[in-house]
């Protein structure tokens, strides 16, 4: 309990600034894309398996299909998303300090969006071969 | 940040070691955690032998015959002494519980080493404060809330949905759960924790009560509800047998349930 409440009741300080009126849409998309990661989790590692060992050039080929290639933007897409929205909660749960938390949280936007977006465009650009 | 060690006026040091009863014949060793916060010393670890001869099976037992028969100065609290008020919870063996519905056979460690209840500001020896734990449940307005005129008689409630109370209504509000939640230690403040919650959903699902949408609108926010992650402690602490884990469960079902 922070010093400068201690003039405020307790009930005061539990209520604080109130309800934010989110949280279940949070807490759904963190399920959604954990469901989803279930199946594109495992094709994912089935395709990156079958790309051990080979050249550039069959890499190209086995990308260059469409299944394949939107299992893996799914996969990436699915993985990037569970991610940023996962590491919210850890910040949330143990950087208190309002600045290192805003930071923390700003920082882990633009990680999961640089990722994300990163892996996305390196799929599409072996998947059309360019 | 979270805090991972003590400050250093919370460092535990040792104790002193009491007497042994001359005569005693049997005894099983306690170490008690004690603090007095008018001396201006850290917490220290006293040691204590009982007489299991002269004493009752329970940990409570123990803890009244040292208050006794050794030393009148250790403090906590204590009431029915049967597991209905919830006043002597504190940590026994590393677990929190209520010392009058544990027996000592149980604690399988020969030393018993007792603490207060975690994370909590401590008032003296076993005492902690729990302020914020009573205040987090009176922020969930326990009580039957309605618009319709009260009726002549008695709100009437089916045996069904009377049954939907049962695993709820028995909470005995000792913080056993709340206190052994790890989220509840890093999130107190904002988070309500397993035992405001537990008690949030007995109101929740009560068929009585109108103001169910308004009772989730107040538990609709990331702390509040969502730093739960089901680590399932509260469930594993309760001295009274209560899931608090599948009760905030179902809190999330309700909310997910009016979205989607």
């Amino acid at each position: 309990m922070s010093k400068r409440d201690t003039m405020r009741t307790p009930l005061a300080r539990v209520r604080h600034l109130g309800s934010a009126r989110t949280g279940t849409e949070h807490f759904w998309r963190q399920r959604v894309t954990s469901v989803a990661a279930i199946p594109l989790s495992i094709a994912g590692i089935v395709i990156v398996m079958s790309l051990l060992g080979r050249n550039h050039a069959a890499a190209v080929q086995i990308l260059g299909s469409p299944l394949v290639a939107i299992v893996m933007l799914l996969f990436i897409v699915t993985s990037a998303y569970h991610m940023w929205l996962g590491m919210q909660v850890i910040i949330e749960d143990y950087v208190h300090d309002e600045q290192w938390k805003l930071t923390a949280l700003m920082a882990n936007t633009f990680f999961s969006f640089t990722v994300g977006l990163a892996s996305f465009y390196a799929i599409l650009k072996l998947s059309f071969g360019v | 940040m979270v805090e991972f060690t003590l400050p250093k006026n919370s460092k535990v040091t040792a104790g002193k070691t009491w007497p042994r009863h001359p005569d005693a014949k049997r005894e099983r060793e306690f170490r008690v955690y004690r603090w007095n916060p008018e001396d201006g010393k850290n917490p220290r670890l006293d040691t204590y032998y009982v007489d299991l001869d002269h004493c009752g099976s329970m940990i409570l037992d123990a803890l009244i015959w040292i208050k006794s028969k050794i030393d009148p100065t250790l403090t906590f609290r204590r009431s029915c002494r049967e597991g209905v008020c919830g006043s002597c919870s504190m940590n026994i063996d590393g677990v929190n519980t209520l010392a009058c519905t544990r027996t000592m056979d149980e604690i399988k460690h020969d030393v018993v080493r007792i603490y207060p209840l975690p994370h909590q500001p401590v008032v003296k020896d076993l005492v902690p404060d729990l302020t914020n734990f009573y205040a987090q449940y009176a922020s969930i307005e326990p009580w039957l809330k309605t618009e319709t005129p009260t009726p002549q008689t008695e709100w009437r409630q089916s045996e069904d949905d009377r049954r939907k109370l049962d695993g709820l209504y028995e909470c005995i509000l000792c913080a056993c759960c709340t206190t052994s939640c790890p989220s509840y230690w890093w999130n107190g403040e904002r988070y309500l924790g397993p035992a405001a919650l537990l008690q949030a959903q007995r109101w929740l699902v009560d068929s009585r009560d109108e103001a169910t949408g308004e009772r989730l609108d107040f538990l609709e926010d990331p702390f509040r509800l969502y730093r739960c992650h089901t680590i399932l402690n509260c469930t594993k602490a309760c001295p009274k047998g209560l899931n608090p884990a599948k009760a905030i469960a179902e809190i999330k079902k309700k909310m997910v349930e009016r979205q989607v």
